[in-house]
């Protein structure tokens, strides 16, 4: 091989770099993130195992519905009504927003944009 | 053309062919004309029990129904603040900030002076005190209506119920719509509504924010949606039930012939703004 | 071939590294922009379109000038332009390179910008602009990549191009009738609602397009040695000659609907940017500049001893160019929006921020068009 010493120098920086997200979290090795489970009610509008990987689709599909299609049918869960929205639906049973949905998406380090325009009952909205 | 011509043409058309002459192609007419005005007061589920005539009614299915607004001008003249009540109604209940400046503005509902509501209408030898006469003007939620065959996205769109509405989430914000409405009904964010002091309290909310109905965020469109939220509850538009018993505004089903708002429109004379457009604009005013 | 714009002069380097920092700074202020909004511009409510899509519609222009050295090369086998014809073809990739990064300035959120796509809608005349403007880069890149490839190689072009070629021939025209159509399209806006735009935007194109390749081709005589022809050059003069009596052509009926009819709408916008509307003057002088350069650059291109003289060539070249600049690229959009359809008028000055980020998007324009005119070049010298 020619070049062998820069080669490997190379080949060692690139792997370091690649790799640098997973030993970084080893080194910096976070909480895992426990959610603030609600008081009021005991059963949500889809099971939890699709809640924790689908929600942002299941918000997806509502604003769809309710925006653009007029589908506002309140979702019935053993009786007890949820409209279809995060603010006026979802944040009824988990209404503190740091505690359940930055608690996820930061460890995640994901940044939706919802808070740009809704707001979590009677903390921003003053 | 016309819808109501075109069904009657092709009423017409397919009662000849059956033998069935003209006088009843015109009761025909008749029937489905009442037809129609069930499915609107009965609201959509009901008339399909009914049966659809066979002949013309539901080709036009997307535009039986309409919603629209009747504005009385001179009730607003004569309730002074009535406009300001209106749209302060409006612009609370959806978090339309107010920038205080020309350039950031943005509104749903609005005022301005007869002449530049309708400068299509004739200037000639007008009456001066016509002029000056404030206007209430908001969305047209025209029939046929450019910024939604403008939009790249269908981010905005008309509804089962005629009303143009905006989808904030899928908005780009390449301001066509802005462009191909002849109505400056469109508003953009240039900025951010939300903006704070360093207090914490918003700048461009002076009267507060109304915790059930979201901001808008920088870099999309808005403008009025006929309060879509609150006709599924059964409540009029913020507007509309601001102007309280006064009937200033009057606002329903223009396709349906047995609604206030067809009485309204039937018993007065009223004009549309630059309705040489094509846009067949669903708000209607008397001056 | 790409390594052939990687050997070059000083002054080749020294222009490169120009470029790429004005194009540090514009994006230091797209920056700025992305982050506050487009309320860092000069637009408002009523004028909702500025220097952005000015500029955009503008450079389709220049884009779909380039037919007019294919046209004449591929279908009536003009020899003369065999030189100068991969110049027009590189200089439509960089113009429409310069429309997708206006229209994407432009937009107020561009992290959705795909959001086109994904709901695709016909009946809007943005998603078909996107098409056209997208098909046409592919076309010529593929058309003039191929073909050059070919000469470097001392082949012939595959047969295969030839379909593209062709189709890129009315694919130019389609491009601004599209962007023409943007426009209008548009009921309540009469200074646009005009069947004449998309022919007035096509002869401004076939006038303004060529001349800026006159220019460019003359100054690569100077700087690198790429003579074009001279019968290339006179063709090309008369090519501009006769698209922009055209344009003036159209631009008279224009006044004359307006005027001979007396309809208000009709009048307004030109009343606005020829003699001031209520009192805002702020485009009458730039419009009567451009107007007035335009007819002189236009009567100068007429006479053939100032076309065959190459100072006084340049010099028309360069004063028609302004003119039609000036005339689409600032008076057309911002002319459709000021005054307002309501009878009232709202100036628009374009902000430092926003005029740093268009300079910008012609500094990266330039930089795609010095790096492929740098290969182009480099591969007819060695076949030289």
């Amino acid at each position: 091989m020619y070049d062998k010493g820069k080669v490997l120098t190379g080949l060692a920086i690139f792997v370091a770099i690649v790799t640098f997200p997973v030993w970084y979290d080893l080194v910096h090795a976070q909480h895992v993130p426990k959610l603030e489970k609600p008081t009021l009610s005991k059963k949500c509008v889809a099971d939890i195992a699709y809640m924790r990987t689908s929600h942002m689709v299941l918000l997806d599909n509502w604003r769809n519905e309710v925006v653009r299609e007029e589908k506002r049918k309140l979702i019935d869960v053993e009786g007890k009504p949820y409209a279809k929205s995060l603010q006026m639906g979802c944040m009824k049973c988990h209404p503190d927003r740091k505690k359940f949905c930055d608690e996820c998406h930061t460890y995640a380090s994901v940044d939706p944009f919802c808070w740009d325009c809704h707001f979590q009952p009677k903390k921003e909205a003053n | 053309m016309d819808v109501k011509r075109r069904n009657f043409l092709k009423i017409a058309g397919l009662s000849a062919v059956a033998g069935l002459g003209a006088s009843s192609a015109f009761t025909q007419l008749l029937k489905g004309n009442a037809l129609a005005s069930e499915e609107g007061a009965g609201g959509g589920e009901t008339a399909a029990g009914h049966g659809a005539p066979e002949q013309g009614g539901h080709q036009e299915a997307e535009t039986a129904f309409q919603y629209g607004m009747v504005i009385d001008i001179p009730k607003f003249a004569a309730n002074k603040g009535l406009a300001e009540k209106c749209i302060n109604a409006c612009h609370y209940e959806h978090n339309v900030p107010d920038y205080g400046n020309p350039k950031d503005e943005i509104k749903w509902i609005w005022v301005d002076d007869y002449e530049h509501s309708f400068p299509d209408a004739s200037q000639y030898k007008r009456n001066a005190g016509l002029n000056d006469l404030p206007v209430l003007l908001t969305c047209n939620h025209c029939a046929n209506p450019p910024c939604v065959r403008a939009c790249p996205t269908q981010a905005t769109f008309k509804n089962d119920k005629g009303v143009v509405i905006m989808d904030f989430h899928r908005c780009i914000g390449c301001r066509f719509c802005m462009a191909a409405c002849p109505y400056g009904a469109r508003s953009f964010n240039w900025r951010n509504p939300r903006e704070q002091y360093a207090n914490g309290n918003y700048k461009f909310f002076k009267h507060g924010l109304n915790p059930n109905y979201p901001t808008r965020m920088r870099g999309v469109v808005e403008k009025c949606n006929f309060c879509p939220e609150r006709l599924a509850v059964g409540k009029p538009p913020a507007c509309v039930e601001a102007t309280g018993d006064t009937k200033a505004m009057v606002f329903g089903n223009i396709n349906d012939p047995n609604s206030e708002i067809a009485k309204v429109l039937n018993a007065n004379f009223t004009i549309q703004r630059n309705s040489a457009a094509g846009t067949k604009p669903s708000v209607f005013y008397i001056i | 071939m790409l390594e052939k714009a990687l050997v070059g002069s000083n002054k080749y380097w020294a222009w490169i590294f120009f470029l790429l920092g004005v194009i540090t700074i514009g994006g230091l202020f797209y920056l700025y922009q992305f982050n506050y909004g487009l309320g860092a511009t000069g637009m408002s409510r009523d004028v909702s379109w500025g220097i952005y899509i000015a500029q955009f519609t503008f450079m389709v222009g220049v884009a779909a000038g380039g037919v007019m050295l294919v046209l004449p090369y591929y279908i009536h086998d003009f020899k003369a332009f065999g030189k100068i014809t991969i110049l027009g073809e590189f200089m439509a990739i960089a113009a429409v390179a310069m429309c997708i990064m206006f229209i994407t300035a432009d937009l107020g959120q561009p992290m959705r910008i795909m959001n086109v796509l994904l709901h695709p809608t016909p009946h809007s005349m943005l998603f078909w602009d996107m098409i056209v403007l997208n098909g046409y880069l592919f076309l010529n890149a593929i058309c003039g990549w191929v073909i050059l490839n070919s000469h470097n190689k001392g082949v012939h072009y595959p047969h295969w191009v030839k379909p593209f070629i062709y189709l890129s021939i009315p694919w130019a025209f389609s491009i601004h009738t599209v962007t023409a159509f943007l426009y209008c399209g548009l009921p309540g806006r009469h200074f646009w609602l005009t069947a004449i735009l998309a022919p007035r935007f096509l002869a401004s194109a076939f006038a303004a397009g060529p001349s800026l390749l006159v220019l460019i081709a003359m100054v690569l005589k100077r700087v690198a040695n790429f003579d074009a022809g001279d019968k290339a050059f006179q063709k090309l003069g008369t090519i501009i000659t006769y698209a922009a009596l055209a344009n003036f052509f159209f631009l008279g009926l224009e006044f004359f609907v307006a005027y001979y009819s007396r309809i208000p709408g009709h009048m307004h916008t030109l009343d606005y940017l020829f003699w001031g509307l209520d009192g805002h003057n702020n485009l009458v002088l730039p419009m009567r500049f451009s107007l007035t350069i335009g007819l002189i650059a236009t009567t100068m291109l007429l006479f053939p001893q100032i076309k065959r003289n190459e100072g006084t060539f340049a010099l028309s070249c360069a004063m028609l160019f302004l003119s039609l600049w000036i005339d689409k690229g600032v008076g057309m959009v911002l002319g459709g929006f000021v005054p307002n359809p309501f009878d009232r008028v709202t100036e628009y000055y374009p902000t430092v921020i926003e005029i740093g980020i268009s300079l910008a998007v012609w500094a990266a324009g330039a930089l795609i068009l010095t790096i492929l005119y740098k290969i182009a070049i480099s591969v007819q010298a060695k076949e030289a």
